[in-house]
C-alpha cells in the first residue's frame, strides 16, 4: 500500500508538465504576445507628427523661403524648377501645398484636405515671422501628452483580453482533443477517476501559465510604453483570474464532442474570430449599431475588456466593474457544466 | 465461490454489422481466461463491455457480483484496465504516469514498487515518449496494476511487440495470477493462450463457438495430429482426398496441411498416393494439434490473417 496523492492536484501538475515541455505550445502562449507587443511598440511609440511636405517654386526669394520653413520644423520643403512641375506634385499628392513667389505670395493647395489646411497656417506663419512680423499679442504654448488617453493605453488592455482567450481556449482545446484521438482519457475513465478532477484541472493549470502570461504583457505595456495601471492590483488580478477561467470553461465547452483536431480548429475559430473583431480589442465596441450593443455588451471578450480597461485606465473598483465580472461568471459557469455533461470521453 | 466475470446474452450492433451477437460468459476467481479470435471477431467490444465503457444493446454484466449501473465507482476502483490502442501522454515521464495513475485509486501499489515489477526502474525517468514498443505496453500493464486489481482486464496486451519483450510480459501477467487474480485477455496468439490461460473461449462473428482449457480443445479434435509437407511438383487436391483417415485438408504457399486421426494409417497411405502420382517429397513433418487447428477445424479460415 502506498501514498496517494490528491487527483486533483496530480492531473493539474501532469497538465502542467505537458504544457511545458511541449515547445511549439510556450510560444504561443509566451512568446507571441511578447512579439505583437514588440511590432506594436513600433507602430504606436511616441513621436511628433511627421512634418507636411511642401514645395517651393523656384525664384530669387525661393532659397530664403526653404530655409524659413525648414527652421519652423513644422513642414518639409522641396524644391520644384517651374510652377508646372510643383502644381504637377500638389495633383498627385506628394505635397499638400505649393508656394510660388513670383510677384505676390501665393499659396496653392487644396481646402478640403486637412493637412493643407494646416500647411497653409504653418507656411503663412513661418514666411510671415522670418520677414519680420510681431505679434500684437504674444503666447506661449503648453503640450499636454496625457498617458491613458492613446491608442496604445486603448489597445494594451485589449491584447491581454485577446491573449487570456486565445490561450485558454486552444492551450485546453488542442490537448483534450489529442488525449481523445490517443485515447488517453477512454483510459482514464477506466479507472475510478473524477471525469470533473479532469475537467477541473485543464481550468486550474491555466493559473500557472496566466501569471507568466500577464505579467509578461503588462510589464511590458508599462516599461515601454508608460501604460498606466490606475487601479489596484488586486483587482486587476481577480479580472484576469475570471477572464481566464471563464476561457477555459468555455475551451472545454467548444472541443466537449469535437473527434479531429481539423474539428476542433473550426469550432475554435468560429467562437473567437468574431470575438476578435466586435469585442473591443482593436477599437471600440461601441462603434457598432446600436441595436447590436445588447449582444456585443454579453459576450465575454467584450465583458473582459470592458473590465480590464475600467480598472486599468479608469482606476475603477471591484464594484464598478461587478456587471462584468457577472457576465464572465455566468458564461464560465454555464460552459462548465454542460461541457462536463456533454463530453465525449471515448 | 461465485465467479468473478459474469456475462449473458451479450450483444451489440453497429449498424448492419454484428460485433457482439450474443454472447455468454463466466470467468472464475484467480483463473486466466483468455478470448481468441481473428481480428474483427468482437473480442474488444465485449472486452469494453465487461469494462463499462461499451454500454451492449443487449444482455446482463456481472463483475464481482456487481452490475456496471449500480456500483460504477466501486467497480472502478477494484479493476485495472489496459485498452488496446490506447497511449498514455508522452511528455510525461514513467513515474510520473504511474503517480498519476496511483492518485486515481483510494488504495494501490506504490509506483517504484510497479517499475520493479515490470522492470521499469532504469526508464524511471524518461519520457514515455522514448520508450521503446514493449516498454510503453510494461507501463500500461502496470498503470492498469496501479490500483491493486481483484480483475485485470487485457485487450491483445503483446501485440506487436518483439518475442522477448512478449515473454517478459507474461511473465507478469503469470506471476499476477499466482497471486490468486483474475485476469480476463483477448489475444490473436495462440502460444500466447496456449501459455497463460485456464481456459479459452474461441470467439468468431461476435460468438463463441468453443470453449475450454487449451488440452480440452485440441483433446476435441476428431484429427488430433497435423501432417505437413510439400512436394516437385505440387500435388492437388483430388489426390488427397481420396486417402483414407485424412479430415481437413488446407495449402498455403505451396504447402499442404493435413489433419490425421491416425499418423500410422495416414502417413504410409499419403507416401504411397504421392509415389503413384509422381510427385516428389520435398519437406515431410508432422506435430501434435494447436489452438490454432482448433480454430481452423472451427471456422475453416486461419486466425492470423495477417
Amino acid at each position: 500500500m502506498s501514498e496517494r496523492r490528491n487527483p486533483l492536484v496530480a492531473l493539474t501538475r501532469a497538465r502542467v508538465l505537458e504544457f511545458v515541455r511541449e515547445p511549439e505550445a510556450l510560444f504561443w502562449v509566451f512568446a507571441f504576445p511578447l512579439i505583437m507587443a514588440v511590432i506594436l511598440g513600433f507602430a504606436f511609440r511616441d513621436r511628433p507628427p511627421d512634418p507636411v511636405p511642401v514645395g517651393v517654386v523656384a525664384g530669387p526669394s525661393a532659397p530664403s523661403v526653404s530655409e524659413a520653413l525648414a527652421l519652423s520644423g513644422k513642414v518639409k520643403p522641396a524644391a520644384y524648377a517651374t510652377r508646372a512641375d510643383g502644381l504637377e506634385a500638389l495633383r498627385t499628392g506628394k505635397i499638400a501645398l505649393l508656394v510660388e513667389e513670383g510677384g505676390p505670395l501665393v499659396y496653392h493647395y487644396d481646402p478640403t484636405r486637412p493637412d493643407a489646411r494646416i500647411a497653409r497656417l504653418e507656411v503663412d506663419a513661418a514666411i510671415q515671422a522670418a520677414r519680420g512680423r510681431r505679434d500684437p499679442t504674444p503666447a506661449s504654448t503648453s503640450e499636454v501628452h496625457e498617458k491613458g488617453s492613446r491608442y496604445i493605453d486603448f489597445l494594451l488592455p485589449g491584447i491581454l483580453g485577446l491573449n487570456l482567450m486565445g490561450t485558454g481556449i486552444w492551450g485546453i482545446g488542442f490537448s483534450i482533443v489529442n488525449a481523445r484521438l490517443k485515447k488517453t482519457l477512454k483510459l482514464m475513465v477506466a479507472t475510478p477517476m473524477r471525469k470533473s478532477d479532469y475537467l477541473l484541472a485543464q481550468m486550474l493549470s491555466r493559473f500557472v501559465f496566466l501569471i507568466v502570461e500577464v505579467v509578461v504583457i503588462l510589464a511590458f505595456g508599462v516599461a515601454a510604453f508608460h501604460v498606466p495601471i490606475r487601479g489596484s492590483l488586486g483587482t486587476l488580478a481577480l479580472v484576469t483570474v475570471l477572464g481566464a477561467l471563464c476561457f477555459a470553461g468555455i475551451g472545454l465547452l467548444v472541443v466537449a464532442r469535437a473527434k479531429t483536431l481539423e474539428a476542433a480548429s473550426g469550432l475554435m475559430n468560429l467562437v473567437m474570430v468574431p470575438m476578435w473583431l466586435l469585442s473591443g480589442v482593436f477599437f471600440s465596441s461601441e462603434r457598432f449599431p446600436k441595436a447590436a450593443q445588447p449582444l456585443i455588451q454579453a459576450l465575454p471578450l467584450t465583458a473582459l475588456n470592458n473590465a480590464l480597461r475600467a480598472v486599468m485606465l479608469e482606476g475603477r473598483s471591484l464594484v464598478q466593474i461587478g456587471a462584468a465580472l457577472l457576465v464572465m461568471v455566468v458564461w464560465g459557469v454555464a460552459s462548465f457544466a454542460l461541457a462536463l455533461k456533454i463530453f465525449r470521453w471515448q | 465461490m461465485s465467479a468473478a466475470i459474469i456475462c449473458r446474452g451479450l450483444k451489440k450492433h453497429y449498424g448492419d454489422v454484428k460485433a457482439v451477437d450474443g454472447l455468454d460468459l463466466e470467468v472464475n476467481p484467480g483463473e486466466c481466461f483468455g478470448m481468441l479470435g481473428p481480428n474483427g471477431a468482437g473480442k474488444t467490444t465485449t472486452i469494453e463491455i465487461l469494462e463499462g465503457l461499451t454500454p451492449p444493446d443487449a444482455g446482463e454484466v456481472t463483475i464481482l457480483g456487481r452490475h456496471w449501473g449500480s456500483h460504477e465507482r466501486e467497480l472502478r476502483e477494484r479493476l485495472g484496465i489496459s485498452l488496446q490502442e490506447s497511449r498514455l501522454t508522452e511528455k510525461l515521464t514513467v513515474h510520473e504516469t504511474l503517480e498519476l495513475f496511483r492518485s486515481f485509486y483510494e488504495r494501490g501499489r506504490d509506483p517504484d514498487q510497479l517499475m520493479a515489477d515490470l522492470s521499469l526502474e532504469e526508464k524511471r525517468d524518461a519520457r514515455v515518449g522514448k520508450l521503446s514498443g514493449g516498454q510503453r505496453q510494461r507501463l500500461a500493464v502496470a498503470c492498469a496494476l496501479a490500483g491493486d486489481p481483484e480483475v485485470l482486464f487485457l485487450d491483445e496486451p503483446t501485440t506487436g511487440l518483439d518475442p522477448q519483450s512478449r515473454l517478459q510480459l507474461w511473465d507478469r501477467i503469470a506471476a499476477y495470477k499466482a497471486a490468486g487474480r483474475t485476469v480476463l485477455l483477448t489475444t490473436h496468439y495462440m502460444e500466447e493462450a496456449e501459455r497463460l490461460c485456464d481456459r479459452v473461449a474461441v470467439v468468431d462473428h461476435g460468438k463463441i463457438i468453443a470453449q475450454g482449457s487449451p488440452a480440452e480443445l485440441v483433446a476435441g479434435l476428431h484429427a488430433p495430429h497435423i501432417i505437413e509437407f510439400s512436394t516437385e511438383p505440387l500435388v492437388q487436391d483430388a489426390l488427397l482426398a481420396a486417402i483414407p483417415g485424412i479430415g481437413e485438408r488446407r495449402q498455403r504457399d505451396g504447402q499442404w496441411f493435413l489433419a490425421a486421426a491416425s499418423l500410422a494409417q495416414a502417413v504410409p497411405a499419403l507416401l504411397a498416393a504421392l509415389d503413384g502420382a509422381g510427385a516428389r517429397l520435398v519437406s515431410l513433418s508432422t506435430h501434435r494439434a494447436t489452438l490454432e487447428d482448433v480454430f481452423i477445424a472451427l471456422t475453416g479460415r486461419e486466425l492470423r490473417n495477417e
